[in-house]
């Protein structure tokens, strides 16, 4: 049982974290190229832009969900199961959503990358 | 690709990883916090590192909003992996932990992934802002 809910939270926090980077990520091309708008802009008007952006709210609010679900993994199993399986996982899982909701052209060299990183973080914590 | 954005992507990894080690590092000072003694909490906000740490952490997410307004996610994610190389190589010459091979191995996993995507564009999808002029290229057009 408890494995069910390891595992459970481990998805939830893929899910979370997936869904915050994606949104984060919309938001932040829907801004526009930071570095050339605090040129053009301000500091103040540029963090503006950002903070009144839906999709950045929404973002964080799946990062904050994200970082909860860590905790109550946490408390359920070893964060040398946790922390490298979610992050894995999460790699895996942006690929998929950033072709799908982003429409990113995840060719087979980001494939590989991707790939390649989460076998990574599961040796490093291995 | 210019060196102003070369540098913002080597602050994900380096803030990111040096802002976990500071928390790491603090909240063993701190220790255990428990729900029936939230009071510990407040210690842990005075603590040095922690303090450290969560501005190291505002200065990764920072730097992570920033590459993404320029560059896809499936580009930023992989090249920021290097922070977990960075947070391993600290760990080996800063707090002296011993590495195994199949830490070593992992190390050189995650690099070859960001060889990997660092090679190919940086955004395969250019953005529909309303207000900014759309730019075809975004690797390398300006300094």
């Amino acid at each position: 049982m408890r494995h069910v809910y390891t595992w459970g939270a481990i998805a939830a926090i893929v899910l979370a974290s997936t869904t915050g980077d994606v949104l984060v990520s919309r938001a932040m091309k829907q801004v526009g190229d930071v570095g050339r708008l605090l040129r053009e802009a301000g500091l103040l008007r540029v963090i503006w832009r950002v903070v009144s952006n839906p999709d950045f709210l929404l973002g964080l609010l799946a990062m904050a969900t994200a970082f909860f679900s860590l905790l109550f993994a946490l408390s359920w199993a070893d964060v040398s199961l946790v922390a490298p399986a979610s992050a894995s996982l999460t790699f895996v899982a942006n690929a998929i959503a950033a072709r799908i909701f982003l429409h990113e052209r995840v060719d087979h060299r980001r494939w590989t990358a991707a790939l390649l990183v989460a076998a990574g973080v599961v040796l490093l914590a291995g | 690709m210019s060196f102003r954005k070369w540098l913002v992507l080597a602050g994900v990894a380096v803030f990111g990883s040096v802002g976990d080690c500071l928390l790491s590092r603090g909240m063993k000072e701190v220790g255990p916090l428990s729900l029936a003694h939230l009071s510990g909490l407040f210690s842990a906000i005075f603590d040095p590192f922690i303090v450290l740490g969560i501005l190291f952490l505002l200065g990764f997410f920072a730097s992570y909003t920033m590459a993404l307004s320029w560059a896809d996610l499936t580009y930023v994610l992989p090249a920021s992996s290097l922070g977990y190389v960075l947070l391993a190589l600290m760990a080996r010459f800063l707090l002296h932990e011993q590495i195994s091979l199949l830490r070593w191995l992992g190390i050189l996993l995650i690099s070859a992934g960001v060889g990997f995507v660092t090679r190919g564009p940086a955004l395969t999808h250019p953005p529909q802002s309303e207000e900014c002029v759309p730019e075809p290229e975004a690797s390398g057009v300006r300094s």
